[in-house]
């Protein structure tokens, strides 16, 4: 009894982990796991670097480690298996003085890269959702 | 110093009094396209159309450093068949101009998603008409008057979903458009504003209002008004509303709805 109360609980709590997992993982997937987000940030990116707004601030940027770093950032925050080796995101953006303008117009960027990817505007802003509260953190002046 | 860098639509469209919000609502977002860093300013033009009366307003506004909003409209209320009825002359009219002040207090409506702390702004408007004479006929205590509201807006990114609720406190009858006050109840009431709006992408969003109203004449019972609406952005320079409005009973005409048309030009 007391070994079958025991497997049922285990059941239950598996059950419980299982879904909490999946619920974590949903934007993941609907954003196509790892390789959509690196084809996102491969298309962001570019957009970034072709935005006269923005482009200055990637001068000094290693582009190819960028868009590794962004791609681990975005599936870390997407709730997927990777690992973000990078900076803070406060660290990574002190010095720059980056503006609300600034902060804007890397969201349009990404946005247009998303459609780019096909991403649905609903999960997009999902993705967003979670992305904006770094704005207290990237933007210093 | 017009640096354009807020998002698309988040500065909402111009409603029926010139303050940034949706039509029926004033919100708490700042009005026009300038960030923490610049300004923005807008211009709108609104047309309703109701079976015995309609309704044009214009306006220009400014939104300083997204943190104030400078707000003036001119609203031509036009009783066209009713005036006649009520012994003005067919195609009487009132005029009304507003002046609108709005200042956001705390929170931020789109960055702060990990908070449920919607942003807040207080806000102040002085109405006047230019019918105090007619005014005084209905009833109402005077032409001009002030209200006051505090505005509380959030959008649910994760839901792409807009949220409002502000509280206003008026003695205006119909917006003011017939006068202040009245013999029924003269002093300040507190009074509901509620939007909410789907946004369907970043150019298109479509909701409903409602908002409740003072009934302070003695000759008609004001009801409350609410909305449906569909905001097109074309980009951040133009966009489009289109609603239909309900009134309810206005003056001695009945149930007064009809369609709601809106332009708004921004830098």
């Amino acid at each position: 009894m007391k070994a079958g109360q025991s497997i049922v609980f285990a059941f239950i709590a598996i059950a419980a982990l299982s879904t909490s997992v999946k619920a974590a993982d949903a934007l993941y997937h609907d954003l196509g796991e790892r390789p959509g987000i690196a084809n996102i940030v491969d298309d962001a990116t570019a957009n970034f670097l072709a935005d006269d707004r923005i482009k200055a601030i990637f001068d000094n940027t290693n582009i190819d480690r960028f868009k590794g770093l962004l791609t681990d950032q975005l599936c870390v925050v997407a709730g997927g298996p990777c690992i973000y080796k990078g900076r803070s995101m406060h660290d990574a953006h002190k010095g720059l003085h980056l503006t609300d303008h600034d902060f804007n117009a890397l969201v349009e960027d990404l946005q247009k890269g998303m459609d780019e990817a096909g991403i649905p505007f609903p999960t997009q802003n999902r993705l967003l959702a979670r992305l904006a509260p770094m704005h207290r953190d990237v933007v210093t002046r | 110093m017009f640096d354009e860098g807020k998002l698309l639509a988040t500065g909402g469209v111009s409603n029926i009094e010139g303050a940034g919000g949706g039509g029926l609502a004033t919100w708490a977002l700042i009005t026009g396209y300038g960030t923490h860093d610049g300004f923005g300013v807008d211009a709108h033009i609104t047309y309703l159309n109701f079976p015995a009366y309609s309704l044009t307003t214009w306006g220009v506004a400014a939104g300083l450093w997204d943190r104030v909003e400078l707000s003036y409209a001119r609203q031509h209320f036009d009783t066209e068949e009713i005036g006649a009825e009520l012994g003005l002359g067919h195609g009487f009219a009132f005029d009304q101009d507003i002046y609108g002040a709005k200042v956001k207090l705390i929170g931020d409506a789109i960055y702060e998603q990990d908070s449920w702390l919607p942003q807040i702004a207080a806000g102040v408007q002085y109405k006047q008409n230019d019918q105090g004479l007619v005014d005084r006929l209905v009833g109402a205590k005077s032409a001009d008057g002030v209200d006051y509201y505090v505005a509380a807006t959030k959008v649910f990114l994760e839901d792409s979903l807009l949220v409002d609720t502000t509280v206003r406190a008026t003695r205006a009858n119909q917006f003011g458009l017939l006068g202040f006050g009245g013999d029924g109840n003269s002093g300040y009431s507190p009074e509901l504003e509620g939007s909410a709006a789907y946004l369907f992408s970043r150019k298109f969003a479509v909701g409903a209002e409602y908002r409740t109203k003072p009934s302070n004449l003695a000759i008609a019972q004001e009801d409350d008004a609410w909305d449906i609406f569909a905001a097109y952005f074309l980009c951040k320079n133009l966009s489009l509303t289109v609603a239909y409005v309900d009134l309810g009973n206005v003056v001695i005409a009945n149930h007064q709805s009809g369609l709601y048309l809106s332009a708004q030009a921004a830098l």
